[in-house]
């Protein structure tokens, strides 16, 4: 019985397998699926990359270049979250530009070094968007105007494991955006 | 569960994509055995008869098992002093020589409808008694899986504790620098063959979760520069993106049942909190509430409460909630300033976390009935902690401070065993182990 059993079982692991072989085949559900696809993501349309398919409203643009405002990073202390010394400045010049030009939208980009855990650590990424975030709400920057994003330690501008390397990670990236249409 | 999770897709099929996934996985990965116990158990997993046309060497995959579990000693091929493939064909006494204590007898057989079956005995030296013997079948592509399956019997007849060989895990591979940089979620057998490509970003992929019944992966992909939790059917590769709200979306980890998904969501509150998500109806209930980081939940094997990671004390720390509404919250670990990344075993005996401990970030487990916490990697930068379906070892990422890539590493939770999975090429990380396989 026992060795019945086994043999039952391995069969539909077996099952599995073939299954997973074979080409996937369209099912009923899926013309629906690839009519909201476009909306949706560029996974249909994109084939073997889940990529910029739609990526529309968070495409990059070059932005403002002057003065402070060419400094576009944030940096921050070990596990804080708080925007001290520079960054202050940084983050008072953006707002005063954004606030200026209502029309202007920035995504800001939490990251943190690559240590320890990784969603622990986009959880600290976000805390840190979220603290330039309030700083320009303060400073008279519309909500509309900010999208905030964390990426934690996946994405270090030095991957190396020093201390210097650890604090350039650690930061902020304000990255503009196409600007917002007029409201007709 | 797979059934009713996909009827309830059914209901919102505007949300699915098909991700047809024609790319391939770059990186190999190699298994290097870095630990065992002293005393490992000699056996001799004699070579079995099998046609030529079967393609696989089904004793030695399973040889390959035995020792990369740090629990046996195998017999080189060339000592031994013949190749019986049942156990009528033994002479015992000159086994006996050998110092094995266990052999393993056994062929592979075409049935003539194209499948194949295996039969493996696996005998006791000294006694001449046949100790545990099974026939597997079904088609050539999967012997490896009946090789492993035949592995997991062997380990269990001699351990008393369920193999977990014929098991799968996902990771997340990153290929390439700067602009060719590549993020693939790949799902593999748990010795790092069989891999399937399951999706292919330039942007980062995070987390990847199993369904309890293995049919299902959850995981981040920020393939849209911002962050979303999708759903898909890992056979098929059918997905469904089911949290894209602005701010943070993470975390996610399938309820026991697998009806429900827990996450972490920042909302516009900025603060990241653990929600639950009921796959079915779509509705969303908010576990925590505190304004500090409140994320990495998972569940307890009973599905009534949710362990996480939280600063509200100032550093990382480890809790668990009640799900249901106004329950209270429990502070679990107190050794050390920085525990996060917690994971309860199935067994719902032990949690396994990244603690930082001499500087370096090392994987610790602690007893959930006595407290016990015992460091079991030596760091520096481990990290995303997993257990096997048996509970008995961790999967997690490990990573030197020389710069080295990441690589997955495996310790048995006695800290006595353990392996690395170096890729070819890239590096590796965010390793989950799936469930068993239907029995």
């Amino acid at each position: 019985m026992r060795r019945f059993l086994a043999v039952i079982s391995l069969a539909a692991v077996l099952g599995l397998a073939a299954c997973a072989s074979k080409p996937v085949k369209p099912a009923a559900s899926q013309s629906a699926v690839g009519a909201g696809s476009g909306a949706e993501s560029s996974g249909a349309a994109g084939g073997a990359n889940a990529n910029e398919g739609a990526l529309g409203s968070q495409q990059s643009v070059a932005g403002p270049e002057q003065g402070l405002l060419a400094d576009r990073t944030i940096h921050f202390s070990f596990d804080s979250a708080q925007v001290e010394g520079r960054g202050v400045q940084i983050v008072a010049a953006h707002a005063k530009y954004l606030a200026s030009h209502p029309t202007a939208r920035v995504r800001l980009e939490g990251n943190t070094d690559d240590r320890g855990s990784p969603e622990y650590n986009i959880g600290l990424g976000m805390r840190r968007a979220e603290s330039v975030r309030q700083a320009m709400l303060l400073q008279g920057v519309s909500a509309n105007q900010i999208t905030v994003v964390s990426y934690g330690m996946e994405r270090p501008v030095d991957p190396a494991n020093t201390p210097s390397a650890w604090a350039k990670n650690r930061r902020v990236d304000i990255v503009y955006l196409t600007p917002m249409q007029p409201a007709q | 569960m797979k059934k009713t999770l996909k009827q309830a897709f059914a209901r919102y099929a505007a949300l699915a994509v098909l991700l047809a996934v024609s790319g391939r996985v770059h990186a190999q990965l190699t298994i290097q055995i870095t630990s065992g116990v002293t005393h490992p158990v000699p056996i001799a997993v004699v070579p079995f008869a099998e046609p030529a046309s079967a393609g696989t060497d089904v004793s030695g995959v399973i040889q390959h098992d035995l020792t990369g579990s740090g629990r046996f000693s195998a017999l080189a091929r060339a000592q031994m002093p013949g190749t019986p493939t049942h156990a009528a064909e033994v002479q015992f006494p000159a086994w006996k020589g050998t110092g094995s204590d266990y052999m393993v007898v056994g062929r592979v057989t075409p049935l003539g409808n194209g499948e194949l079956a295996v039969d493996f005995n696996l005998l006791n030296v000294l006694t001449g008694q046949s100790v545990v013997r099974k026939r597997f079948t079904g088609p050539p592509s999967a012997l490896r899986n009946a090789a492993h399956r035949a592995s997991d019997a062997i380990y269990q007849a001699i351990t008393g504790i369920r193999g977990a060989f014929d098991t799968r895990i996902a990771y997340v591979a990153v290929i390439g620098k700067g602009a060719a940089q590549r993020f693939q979620l790949v799902v593999a057998d748990a010795d790092g063959y069989n891999q399937h490509l399951i999706l292919e970003s330039r942007f980062p992929i995070m987390s990847p979760a199993w369904s309890p019944d293995g049919k299902w992966l959850a995981y981040v992909s920020f393939e849209s520069h911002l962050s979303a939790v999708y759903v898909q059917r890992v056979r098929t590769g059918q997905r469904y993106r089911v949290s894209a709200r602005a701010g943070e979306n993470g975390a996610p980890v399938f309820s026991p049942g697998g009806r429900r998904l827990a996450l972490t969501l920042s909302g516009v509150s900025g603060y990241p909190q653990i929600y639950v998500l009921d796959l079915h109806t779509q509705h969303l209930t908010r576990i925590t509430h505190t304004p500090a980081i409140n994320t990495e939940p998972d569940w307890a094997p009973d599905g009534k409460s949710i362990y996480f990671t939280s600063d509200r004390a100032g550093q990382p720390q480890i809790y668990r909630v009640g799900v249901e509404p106004g329950s209270p919250t429990q502070r679990i670990t107190f050794t050390d300033d920085y525990n996060a990344g917690p994971h309860v075993s199935p067994d719902g005996k032990w949690l396994a976390m990244v603690t930082r401990a001499d500087g370096g970030y090392r994987i610790a487990i602690q007893n959930l009935s006595t407290g016990q916490f015992k460091v079991l990697t030596s760091g520096p930068l481990d990290s995303t902690p997993s257990f096997a379906p048996n509970s008995a070892a961790i999967i997690y990422s490990r990573r030197s401070v020389q710069g080295d890539p990441g690589t997955l590493a495996t310790i048995s939770i006695d800290g006595l065993t353990g392996l690395t999975l170096k890729p070819s090429q890239g590096a590796v990380q965010d390793p989950v182990w799936g469930p068993f396989p239907p029995k």
